[in-house]
């Protein structure tokens, strides 16, 4: 028997459950809508034009300025964790990274739900500081985009530390040595050897946090309360509510060209191109 | 000295802020009020009352047996894939590793919108059966990706040496390479099953009427007004896993030893 034959029940299955959904949603996106806003199969740029109002160019900028923003702040609060990670000792180091990883196996759900408990106007948060009279009514913490911003950093903040980490725990510590030894001060250690070869984990952390946040609903939907739609957003409305789905479709395919740019900008930075988990 | 202490401040900080949630409804599960504002002494109440819930429980049932399925199928499926990808010939390779990193770069919402897309299409009825098919079409990436490598570092006489002293290729698979690749399709499964059970976005969008999974019906308590009884919920998740946890350290270090 030949050994390639083994792969030939995921070949089938890739076929059917992962390219004949995407080439599914590629053809709607260019159907027509009847009246009663079932799919004709008749070809039409109109999804596309939609897409090009102005109301919905705003979500498109929302949702990458709250993506890129997020990104950013993983990234400035996540570098700093990975090196003082890498640079403990293995039992702390063990014990570190389990703490990063424990709160992405309790569900997901439950942790946004409990930022929403945290920031309420009798939440938490507000009554603290009313208790200690620094405010004396409740600030407007949750259903804006900064409680968006915050439930984004919030998930995807170990996204950004794991790889980097993995990246800088294997880094030679003989190339910190020779740098040391041939004068470099800890800064141009810094900035001339550890960066540079921790860049593959930063690539790979910069888009495991880009991804889901230039996608999701869910966090808008639960802290922005409605005020906050993004791309997500509006998919699962047309899919859902308003039953467009060749304007979902549409939008869908906008989401993954954003994303195939995105890769494309990174993939000539990130060496060897594999990309690791964690 | 100075620097220690702001490292330690620092790293103290972010840990307060990745658990201060998790612990809040930890506390709070304990809370006789069901106004979450204050404090009205402690209580088990929630938790009798979530088991009682018999949607809840259900929707813990869904979510395990799916997990379990959805992982063993992937696990099944993901390695025979990975042992056949393996054999190919380099231009092969890389056409079926695109294939598989569609399901790891796409979007989940768009897998779930687009996966409904399908089932609709070809007239299934929305529930248990498409919830599985869904999650072991995003999980067999992860088990191929896990067990490939491991493939790579299996020395390629082996087998040969197997055959040679007259094993069957079966018994070759099962008393040579399975042993060698094990690592892999294990570390490839549990990834699998906690994908699964973490889900939320793919299950959303290919379930129907009637069947939940616990983020689902996470999600639609939010929605409906929110009872302390998730709180509970949580803290008997979040117990579990730790509890879970402390099992495997326990056996690696006895391993180790």
């Amino acid at each position: 028997m030949r050994k390639q034959w083994l792969s030939a029940p995921y070949g089938l299955w890739a076929i059917v459950f992962s390219i004949a959904p995407i080439a599914i949603i590629a053809i709607y996106s260019f159907c027509s809508r009847s009246p009663y806003g079932n799919i004709i199969y008749e070809f039409t740029l109109e999804n596309y034009q939609k897409f090009l109002q102005p109301i919905y160019l705003r979500v498109l900028w929302r949702s990458i300025i709250l993506a890129v923003q997020s990104t950013l702040i993983c990234f400035i609060l996540g570098y700093p964790i990975a090196m003082m990670i890498a640079g403990s000792g293995s039992k702390q180091k063990n014990i570190m990274v389990m703490l990063f990883v424990l709160p992405l196996w309790t569900n997901f759900l439950l942790r946004t739900y409990a930022w929403m408990v945290l920031l309420r106007d009798q939440g938490v948060i507000n009554q603290v500081l009313m208790a200690l009279k620094i405010i004396d009514g409740p600030l407007k913490l949750l259903y804006n985009h900064n409680a968006v911003l915050l439930g984004m950093v919030y998930n995807f903040l170990p996204f950004m530390v794991l790889p980097i980490y993995s990246v800088l725990s294997k880094i030679d510590s003989s190339f910190i040595e020779a740098a040391e030894d041939l004068g470099a001060t800890n800064f141009q250690v810094f900035a001339r050897v550890i960066f540079p070869l921790s860049l593959p984990g930063v690539i790979s952390g910069l888009i495991m946090v880009f991804m889901p946040a230039v996608s999701t609903f869910v966090i808008s939907d639960l802290l922005g309360g409605g005020q906050t739609v993004l791309l997500g957003n509006l998919i699962q409305n047309q899919f859902l509510v308003a039953r467009n789905w060749q304007f979902g479709s549409a939008i869908s395919m906008m989401m993954i060209t954003l994303i195939l740019i995105t890769m494309g900008l990174t993939a000539k930075y990130q060496r060897e191109g594999g990309r690791q988990l964690w | 000295m100075v620097k220690k202490i702001w490292k330690g401040f620092y790293i103290g900080t972010i840990y307060l802020f990745l658990y201060l949630p998790i612990f809040l409804l930890i506390i709070y599960s304990f809370n006789d009020s069901k106004y979450r504002g204050n404090w009205n002494g402690f209580t088990f109440r929630w938790y009798r009352e979530l088991l009682r819930d018999h949607t809840i429980v259900s929707a813990l049932y869904n979510t395990f047996a799916i997990a379990v399925l959805s992982a063993l199928i992937a696990t099944i499926i993901g390695t025979a894939a990975a042992i056949g990808i393996y054999h190919m010939s380099p231009k092969a390779k890389t056409v079926w590793m695109n294939i598989t990193y569609l399901p790891v770069l796409n979007p989940d919402i768009v897998i779930g919108i687009s996966l409904l897309a399908l089932f609709v299409w070809m007239k299934m009825k929305l529930g248990f059966l498409t919830l599985l098919l869904a999650h072991v079409t995003f999980n067999i990436p992860y088990v191929v990706l896990a067990v490939l490598p491991k493939m790579y570092q299996l020395n390629p006489y082996l087998e040969e040496a197997a055959l040679d002293l007259g094993a069957t290729p079966l018994q070759a698979f099962f008393k040579v390479i399975l042993p060698e690749i094990l690592p892999g399709v294990i570390t490839g499964g549990l990834l699998a099953f906690t994908l699964s059970l973490d889900d939320f976005m793919v299950s959303f969008f290919t379930t129907g009427s009637g069947v939940n999974t616990l983020s689902i019906k996470v999600y639609s308590m939010t929605k409906l007004g929110v009872s302390p009884k998730i709180n509970a919920l949580s803290t008997i998740l979040f117990v579990g896993v730790l509890g879970l946890l402390a099992i495997l350290q326990r056996r690696a270090n006895n391993m180790k030893e």
